[in-house]
């Protein structure tokens, strides 16, 4: 049985299958043409933590492909979590259904609910874990959007301490030999062991220094809750946020990501640069997420 | 006159060179516990030529199986076990870092599943040793352990 844990269970070869398979879906995502190779198969979506996109994203894959989607909210998971192991819940919801995407806050629960479900299992983020479709729609977005995986020059911005986001992408730009960069303050800096666990050629920089030379400028929020008091979350928030003025160095073909939502750390100017890609990248979750769900239960 | 710490034992398990002040671990891998059956004894800090100090435990009865002897290596990469039949040596060997463990270390990610009350799971780490430095990660949220001592179950 396959099962969609974790980045790192995945190889370069992999990966590229994965994103070779998207984009023969692509047009499907669009609506542009009709395909029901899932029809008959159910989707359990357990979302353990509210999430709206991600959900919606896997909901929209599913029926694209003709298949059906059975959703336990985090509302229905929470009254569940009283009485109930995630276990038994998995036990009970894998003989439902044909697949299940789990999003949950402990870290290795996808890995533990794959043990223990008769069906394949995956994970739509962890706690500050993995986050593997992330991951591959991020991948998918700088294939598309570059032309190419190898060798490109990223930069990573914002909390780079708690993202799982990062830390799931992190290890998959190694994979491809990009040159990664780091930006963000002191307080959610890389954890050096990830640092260690990555390899390849990482560097801490600032993005004024590295902004004409980057290909992609990777964006994440700087959560207010991270800092003990708001007057520092003012001071270290305001420096991490781009405009269309800190682009203007930046080279014709860089695009700026971002997992979405964002709050203030992209201003609504960058929305009309030729720049901006997050919202292309967030469409890119559904053509991804057809060649999971495709993979996993065909 | 020489002394004899720990006497001799006729039958069983003796745990020789673990690093000094490590015995207690070494029983709590062991699963043996205040409650025990067993004739065990200790020695803590006894000289050593090759450690400068040591400590030795032995187990009276009880020829413990290699999987278990071979997870002090944790702890005590350079610990030797010595199986005692009629007061001589039957098998003598040193203990190798085991690949797997389960159920020997707890995360110490608060926010792993593994530490999850009521689920039934069982912490399981993948061990890694370089240059006598043994370090473990968890199977299920991937943090590494570089200090095992403080996370012996």
């Amino acid at each position: 049985m396959k099962h969609l844990i974790s980045i790192t269970d995945l190889d370069r070869e992999d990966i590229s299958y994965i994103l070779k398979k998207a984009e023969e879906f692509e047009d499907v995502a669009m609506g542009k043409r009709k395909l029901r190779i899932l029809e008959g198969k159910i989707l359990g979506n357990l979302f353990f933590e509210p999430s709206t996109r991600t959900r919606m994203s896997f909901e929209v894959a599913m029926k694209r492909l003709g298949g059906d989607v059975i959703n336990m909210t985090a509302q229905e998971a929470s009254s569940v979590a009283k009485g109930e192991t995630l276990a038994d819940t998995i036990r009970v919801v894998s003989g439902y259904c044909d697949a299940i995407v789990i999003r949950h806050p402990l870290e290795g629960a996808a890995r533990f609910a794959a043990e223990n479900s008769s069906v394949p299992v995956i994970n739509a983020g962890d706690g500050a874990g993995q986050h593997p479709t992330q991951t591959l729609l991020d991948l998918y977005t700088i294939k598309k959007e570059c032309g190419r995986l190898d060798g490109i020059t990223i930069a990573l911005m914002g909390d780079l301490k708690y993202s799982r986001t990062i830390h799931s992408l992190i290890k998959a730009l190694a994979l491809f030999e990009m040159k990664i960069y780091l930006i963000s303050p002191e307080a959610l800096a890389l954890p050096e062991d990830i640092i260690e666990d990555v390899g390849g050629e990482i560097k801490k920089a600032r993005l004024e220094d590295v902004i004409s030379e980057i290909d992609v400028l990777y964006v994440t929020r700087i959560q207010k809750e991270r800092f003990p008091d708001e007057e520092e979350y003012r001071k270290v928030s305001g420096s991490y946020r781009i405009t269309a003025e800190t682009l203007k160095k930046a080279k014709d073909g860089m695009i700026v990501m971002h997992p979405l939502p964002r709050v203030d750390e992209i201003h609504p100017s960058v929305d009309a640069t030729k720049h901006a890609r997050y919202f292309q990248q967030s469409f890119y979750g559904v053509p991804v997420r057809m060649a999971i769900l495709s993979e996993v239960m065909l | 006159m020489k002394e004899l710490v720990v006497s001799k034992i006729r039958e069983g398990t003796v745990i020789d060179h673990i690093n000094a002040g490590k015995a207690l671990l070494v029983l709590r891998i062991l699963k043996i516990q205040p409650g025990t059956d067993l004739t065990v004894s200790m020695a803590m800090n006894v000289p050593s030529k090759k450690m400068g100090k040591k400590d030795i435990v032995k187990v009276e009865g009880m020829f413990i199986q290699d999987e278990e002897l071979n997870k002090i290596a944790l702890i005590s990469p350079n610990a030797t076990i010595n199986l005692i039949r009629d007061y001589e040596i039957e098998r003598k060997f040193k203990v190798q870092p085991p690949e797997v463990v389960e159920e020997v270390l707890k995360c110490p990610n608060h926010a792993c599943i593994s530490n999850a009350e009521r689920e039934p799971i069982k912490p399981r780490f993948y061990i890694k040793t370089e240059e006598m430095k043994v370090t473990a990660r968890c199977h299920y949220c991937g943090r590494k352990i570089e200090n095992l001592d403080d996370y012996i179950s």
